[in-house]
């Protein structure tokens, strides 16, 4: 899971250094021409100071995702339905977690450390994907994030996992290989509560009633008034639009749901036959903006407790430092 | 916590403030480890990612929770990221003719041409 379309960008951007706002322009060159070839950036090359900024900020924001991805998931495994969908959900909450770790690695590639990016979580000055910030109330919540915010994930990381920077790709790819199995059993739950008694589809029904307009946000506001795209596809940094990602996601996925005989709250959502592109109501891209900067239902609580996990583990970490240990960035 | 949380664990915490501030500082998430793993003996160790992790032990443990819970795996390195020397990718023109030294390579070398030529004119009968 998780890394969504949005990156979330300070909206008061600090006045660049000299150097960052003139990169050589030859060497900006021998970058541009390398990406256009579609050669890969390793850690040790050259880069523009605006590349590593952006990369640094999509890769730990994807990371944190994962992190806090895992708490409201995490939450059900002690009530999961059983002995199999409580070992699915035990191996794929560890996953997430895995996840992270590979993220936080790539990240670091680039010159910001672990405990930095921690640091800039727990005060909230970097983001993770919005939809964490919701609840899962029921079990069937925890069946439509298996199955459809994994999907929205794969969407999105699938096509980043084509980009230009070395480490971000290699660890998107295993992550790729890994969330398979977790949109599979998601499908699978989903499956269960929709074939099931009258009262599992009323549950399911109404989970994916709540948790529609999130879905829709996951992808980041539409391209007209989606920012800094241009140098980031040129870079390949960004790989699609939000647009793009969210159509792509609605044209796999909502047929899946309509033949389970599910329904979405969106009388307008339809695929227009003429044009090939999904049509739907402009979901509340205000809530969104509030629910990013602090006002959804969960924001506190998921960072309190990713707050208590550090400081709760603190000693354990410092009982086994080794201060003669020389520290160092990941090579690759 | 003002509201109650729909997970039961989180209601049982004592949640501190999340105003507090509290910092975690640099270095306590301890030191980089490379990791190479072998699919099946017989195979290179290939190199997969890296863990932090305050001693070479414990890396080898993390090395399997990351890398060694899905699929074939045989057996884990890891080494210290720090140990790792490498060139430097601006010299990457040094292998840059590889591919042009031929008489490093079997197919620079044509013997069926000669071979064919020779035995044509070996054919021929001799001349009285």
């Amino acid at each position: 899971m998780y890394g969504g379309g949005y990156i979330f960008d300070e909206p008061n951007k600090k006045q660049l250094r000299e150097e960052q706002q003139h990169d050589d322009p030859e060497k900006l060159a021998i970058f541009e021409a390398r990406i256009s070839k579609g050669e890969k950036i390793e850690p040790g090359d050259w880069m523009p100071a605006e590349y590593r900024r952006q990369l640094t900020r999509l890769i730990e924001q994807h990371a944190h995702s994962e992190i806090i991805g895992a708490l409201p998931e995490g939450t059900w495994i002690t009530r999961a339905p059983g002995f199999k969908r409580k070992l699915a959900l035990i191996a794929k909450v560890q996953d997430e977690i895995g996840h992270g770790q590979l993220l936080y690695n790539a990240a670091e590639t680039l010159g910001k450390s672990r405990e930095a990016m921690i640091n800039d979580l727990l005060s909230g000055k970097s983001k993770y994907s919005n939809v964490f910030n919701y609840p899962a109330k029921t079990w069937a919540d925890v069946t439509v994030i298996g199955f459809l915010i994994d999907a929205a994930a794969i969407v999105n990381q699938v096509a980043n996992a084509k980009g230009s920077y070395g480490p971000y790709c290699r660890a998107l790819e295993r992550i790729c290989y890994e969330e398979s199995f977790h949109l599979k059993q998601g499908h699978d739950a989903l499956i269960a509560l929709a074939t099931g008694t009258p009262m599992q589809k009323d549950m399911l029904q109404d989970a994916l009633n709540r948790w529609w307009q999130p879905i829709m946000h996951f992808f980041g506001p539409p391209d007209k008034v989606s920012q800094h795209s241009e140098k980031l596809m040129q870079w390949r940094v960004k790989m699609a639009s939000n647009d793009e990602m969210r159509n792509q996601f609605l044209d796999t996925y909502v047929p899946k749901l309509w033949e389970l005989g599910l329904t979405l709250p969106d009388p307008l959502l339809h695929k227009n036959t003429e044009t090939g592109r999904w049509e739907y109501t402009d979901p509340d891209w205000d809530l969104f903006f509030k629910v990013i900067n602090g006002g959804g239902p969960c924001n506190q609580e998921r960072l309190q407790v990713r707050r208590w996990a550090e400081e709760e583990g603190r000693w354990v970490r410092k009982a086994l430092m080794n201060p003669k240990e020389r520290r160092a960035l990941p090579v690759a | 916590m003002s509201n109650q949380s729909y997970d039961p664990r989180v209601n049982r915490l004592k949640l501190g403030n999340a105003d507090d501030p509290i910092k975690v500082e640099e270095g306590e998430n301890w030191n980089v480890y490379e990791v190479f793993h072998q699919e099946k003996r017989g195979a290179h160790h290939e190199h997969v990612g890296c863990v932090h992790a305050p001693d070479p032990q414990l890396a080898l443990v993390f090395a399997k929770e990351q890398f060694g819970r899905r699929k074939k795996c045989v057996n884990l390195w890891v080494v210290r990221s720090a140990d790792i020397l490498a060139f430097d990718l601006e010299d990457e023109d040094m292998f840059a003719n590889n591919l042009e030294k031929t008489y490093r390579d079997a197919s620079g070398f044509k013997v069926m041409d000669k071979i064919n030529k020779f035995k044509g004119e070996a054919v021929k009968p001799p001349k009285a």
